[in-house]
C-alpha cells in the first residue's frame, strides 16, 4: 500500500491514504507519562494541523498502555468528531482489547480486528 | 531487599518521581519474569502497579520532592503482593464515579482505581486512603500452562 508519509513525529508514524491518516505507534510500551503527552499531541495535531478527518490508530506491536494513553484516545475520539470525521481502532492485542472492554471503552471506541477491516469500513480497499 | 531464584521481595522509599517510580516498577516485572509469571495474569500485574505508582506519585504526594512513596513487594510463582503508600491527605475510593456508567464513559479520570479493582485478586485501602494493597494469585488458566511447561522438562520415559 503507499501513502504519502506525513510529518515528522516521535511517537508515531503516519501514512495517509487518500483523505485517511493511518497511524502506528513507534512504542512498544506506551506508559511512560512523559511520551504519552507527546503521543497525545502528535495525534491531535494530525486533526488540528495536518486537517484530516478520518484516522485510523494501528497498534500493530503495541504491548502495554496504561489508562493514561487511554484518556488520550478519548480526546482524540472527541477532537475527530468534533471535526465529524471518524476514528478506528485496530490490532489491538487481546489483554489491551480486555482492557477496552472492562473500561466499556469498546462501546465508544469502533475497533476492528486488522487493518484490512478497518480500510474496508472508511471505504478503503488493498 | 532478598532474593533468591524464586521468590523475591522489596521494600523502598522511593522520591515522588515518575522515572523512579517506573525504574521500580521495571524491578517489579523483571522478578516476576523470573518467578514466570506471564501473559494476562503479567499484563494485569503491570497495569495495576502502574496504576497505582502513578496515582501515589502525581495524586497523592504531587510530584513534591520532599515526600516519599514507600513501595513493597513480594513475589513467588503463585501470588503476587504490592504495597504502595504515598503522604497524601488520601481519598475515599467509593468517592470515585464509575467510569464504566454512561454519564462518565468518556471522562478522563477514575479508570486507574477502577481498573485496579477489576484485575486484582484482592485489594485494599487503608482507613486514610493513602495506601493500597493489592494481591494476585495466579490464574487457573495461567496455573496449567506453568504445569504443562514443567512436564515437558522432564525425561522422555523408555
Amino acid at each position: 500500500m503507499t501513502g504519502d508519509s506525513m510529518s515528522d513525529r516521535r511517537r508515531m508514524v503516519v501514512t495517509k491514504v487518500g483523505d485517511l491518516a493511518i497511524v502506528k505507534f513507534s512504542d512498544r510500551k506506551i506508559v511512560d507519562s512523559a511520551n504519552i503527552e507527546e503521543m497525545g499531541e502528535e495525534m491531535f495535531s494530525i486533526v488540528d494541523k495536518d486537517k484530516c478527518k478520518d484516522v485510523l490508530l494501528n497498534f500493530e506491536g503495541v504491548e502495554f498502555m496504561s489508562s493514561a494513553a487511554l484518556n488520550k484516545l478519548i480526546l482524540m475520539d472527541k477532537r475527530v468528531k468534533g471535526v465529524q470525521g471518524k476514528l478506528r481502532l485496530c490490532n489491538l492485542r487481546a489483554e489491551i482489547l480486555e482492557v477496552f472492554t472492562i473500561t466499556r471503552l469498546n462501546r465508544v471506541f469502533d475497533i476492528k480486528k486488522t487493518e484490512a477491516e478497518a480500510l474496508k469500513a472508511f471505504g478503503i480497499s488493498i | 531487599m532478598a532474593e533468591s531464584a524464586l521468590g523475591w521481595s522489596l521494600y523502598e522509599k522511593i522520591p515522588s518521581s515518575l522515572d523512579v517510580g517506573h525504574a521500580t516498577i521495571e524491578r517489579l516485572l523483571a522478578a516476576l519474569q523470573v518467578n514466570r509469571w506471564e501473559g494476562r495474569d503479567l499484563f494485569h500485574i503491570q497495569l495495576a502497579i502502574e496504576e497505582a505508582m502513578v496515582n501515589a506519585i502525581t495524586h497523592g504526594n504531587k510530584q513534591a520532592e520532599d515526600k516519599v512513596v514507600e513501595v513493597e513487594f513480594r513475589v513467588d510463582p503463585l501470588f503476587t503482593f504490592m504495597r504502595i503508600k504515598d503522604e497524601g491527605a488520601g481519598f475515599n475510593p467509593a468517592d470515585v464515579p464509575d467510569p464504566r456508567d454512561d454519564d462518565h464513559l468518556e471522562c478522563t479520570n477514575g479508570r486507574g482505581v477502577m481498573l485496579i479493582r477489576e484485575l486484582m485478586s484482592e485489594v485494599r485501602y487503608n482507613g486514610r486512603g493513602n495506601e493500597v494493597t493489592m494481591i494476585k494469585h495466579r490464574s487457573k488458566e495461567d496455573q496449567s500452562a506453568e504445569l504443562s511447561e514443567d512436564q515437558e522438562d522432564l525425561p522422555a520415559e523408555n
